[in-house]
């Protein structure tokens, strides 16, 4: 009994501390790079809500954010990075091409981005406003917050 | 130069290979035979034409006509501040064109996309592979009986 409440405590402390140092690897490839870039900065400054580090590294990033239209030819250049990634780690989907495509229904764009990689987040928009950016962050940490978290010790199923 | 000089002289030393000339949104449009590409496009940029600078080429896929598919080169004269247009028509069976890598080094890439995308392939050409489409894509994306459908995805996908 005092075993089980003493994990539980531990996950929520883990979860809340994740949420909260989500340190990202921005992987742009078109105009959703702006909105990125906005919402990044200073203006709407997504730092506050704990998205702190910009990693130019998928070694270092915790969150991986997919701004832009995949094409079948980058296809494997995304899966790699993603493998790269040390876990625990979330993959946003910023904008309409990576959530499904979008406009570009032909032969040479996947889509959606969930057809190479697992995503945790999706937000819609053409480019998405950064508001919308914001939100869909913050229910990304409200999904962290709830997930059961790894820990390094913690057996492997 | 005066453009109507330029076109008399061209009519001149090229009569019989010179099929149409048209004249559209205030350019002259040139119809050529395939042949001769290079020794029309070499007399236009030499001097006095000096249509120096090769500003796009391009292809165009009349699908159901005898020659299907349509070379298009846009040249453009600095000195005179003039366009012209050059057209050349292709069968499908004999799919080749003289390249134009040697007079404009642009020609290379410009050259290669149109190998990629209609699959023209081009006469003394020094790299002529694919640009935008990976190795192992089959097909020519841009001719107009490519499969709207056709999917060709370089990773296996999840799902």
């Amino acid at each position: 009994m005092a075993g089980s409440f003493i994990t539980t405590r531990f996950n929520y402390i883990l979860g809340w501390a994740r949420k909260y140092s989500l340190f990202h690897y921005p992987y742009i490839t078109a105009c959703c790079g702006m909105e990125y870039m906005s919402t990044a900065a200073s203006h709407f400054d997504w730092d506050r809500f704990g998205t702190g580090w910009t990693r130019f590294s998928p070694r270092q990033s915790d969150m991986l954010v997919v701004c832009g239209t995949i094409s079948h030819k980058l296809a494997p250049v995304l899966r790699t990075v993603y493998d790269q990634m040390t876990e625990p780690k979330w993959v946003m989907a910023f904008g309409t091409c990576t959530v499904s495509g979008g406009i570009y229904d032909n032969y040479a764009v996947v889509q959606g981005i969930d057809r190479i990689i697992p995503v945790d987040i999706y937000i819609p928009g053409c480019p998405p406003r950064p508001e919308t950016v914001l939100d869909g962050l913050i229910k990304l940490q409200e999904k962290i917050q709830k997930q059961e978290q790894e820990w390094r010790w913690k057996k492997r199923k | 130069m005066e453009k109507k000089k330029i076109i008399e002289e061209l009519k001149q030393k090229f009569s019989e290979k010179i099929k149409e000339i048209s004249v559209q949104f205030g350019d002259e449009i040139l119809l050529i035979e395939r042949d001769s590409l290079l020794d029309v496009v070499q007399f236009l940029k030499d001097e006095p034409y000096s249509y120096s600078m090769l500003l796009d080429l391009t292809c165009v896929d009349y699908k159901g006509h005898e020659l299907r598919f349509e070379m298009v080169y846009h040249l453009f004269s600095i000195s005179n501040v003039q366009r012209l247009r050059i057209k050349v028509r292709l069968s499908e069976k004999d799919l080749q064109i003289d390249s134009l890598t040697s007079l404009w080094k642009n020609a290379n890439w410009l050259e290669r996309e149109v190998y990629d995308m209609f699959g023209v392939s081009f006469k003394g050409h020094p790299d002529l592979r694919r640009i935008f489409m990976y190795d192992g894509f089959e097909g020519y994306p841009l001719r107009k009986d490519f499969p709207l459908r056709k999917r060709q995805p370089r990773i296996p996908l999840r799902k």
